[in-house]
């Protein structure tokens, strides 16, 4: 039994009860919230089992960390980041499909690379996604801090280089 | 009110059909893969994300919203990833893009 236990404990369970926690709780409310069922107990106990089989699974492959459960980011990524991107994705979107509906398409291909100034991985991960989520630039490699962006247009290159977004996501990170 | 919001909904779903038939548009006339690439992304955030607005309007204050949003959510995450992910290995199998202007061209060796 004590074999058992040290083969399949949870490790660093204790370091990372901060994530664990925060990962306990959102799997929990998003099986409530995908299942609707909040009266049987028995469904109720088997879902909780189900939540903590996952914690465990997670644990035991070592993704509980502030990048499995980046508690550390809070709610601001939802409530000051993605606003700020949907109106971008917005402005970006109409641009390009301005360019594709055009007759002549004015195609001003070319290829940047944009420095970073990330400190975390996770960092550089939301950068380069939110970059390739609006339209007209693509991060297609990243090279140690920086980004190398292939863009439609000049205009878009010029404000990937512009670096909003990345002060944006500097911010999130260090919490201001 | 039903009404409005009715309106409101098929707005949101027309304009995101059109931004998506826009993105295929955009596959076929764009010349070369990386800027196909582009016009992919257009159907994958306007379309995408017009549509399943028009549809949680629909739904209104249910469990079916918040599985909406959480489809929309997923689908923010990995359209960019799988798009970057495409890109990347293009690029490592020598697929050059071709470009119209050469800006900023520090070459940032390539592994």
């Amino acid at each position: 039994m004590r074999i058992f236990w040290r083969e399949f404990a949870p490790q660093g369970l204790e370091t990372n009860l901060k994530y664990s926690l925060t990962l306990g709780a959102a799997l929990v409310m998003n099986w409530l919230c995908w299942s609707g069922h909040f009266e049987s107990p028995f469904l109720l106990t088997l879902g909780l089992l189900s939540c903590l089989v996952c914690l465990w699974i997670s644990s035991r492959m070592k993704i509980i960390d502030e990048e499995g459960a980046p508690i550390q980011l809070g709610i601001r990524p939802f409530t000051r980041y993605a606003p700020w991107l949907i109106k971008e994705i917005v402005r970006s979107n109409f641009e390009v499909a301005g360019i594709i509906l055009s007759r002549q398409m004015k195609l001003q291909r070319n290829m940047v690379t944009v420095p970073t100034r990330q400190k975390t991985e996770l960092g550089r991960v939301i950068l380069a996604n939110s970059i390739t989520l609006t339209p007209g630039t693509v991060a297609v490699q990243v090279v140690g801090s920086k980004i190398r962006v292939h863009a439609l247009s000049l205009e878009d290159a010029a404000e990937d280089l512009s670096g909003e977004m990345d002060a944006r996501i500097e911010q999130l990170e260090c919490g201001g | 009110m039903t009404l409005v919001l009715d309106v409101l909904s098929c707005l949101f779903l027309l304009v995101g059909s059109i931004f998506s038939i826009t993105g295929g548009i955009g596959i076929l006339r764009l010349p070369e893969f990386f800027s196909r690439m582009h016009a992919g992304g257009i159907t994958d955030t306007m379309g995408a994300g017009m549509i399943m607005t028009g549809l949680v309007l629909q739904s209104g204050f249910t469990l079916v919203t918040f599985k909406l949003v959480a489809i929309l959510f997923f689908l923010g995450i990995t359209s960019p990833s799988s798009c970057h992910a495409l890109a990347k290995s293009a690029l490592t199998h020598g697929l050059q893009p071709i470009l119209d202007h050469e800006t900023n061209t520090e070459e940032s060796s390539p592994e």
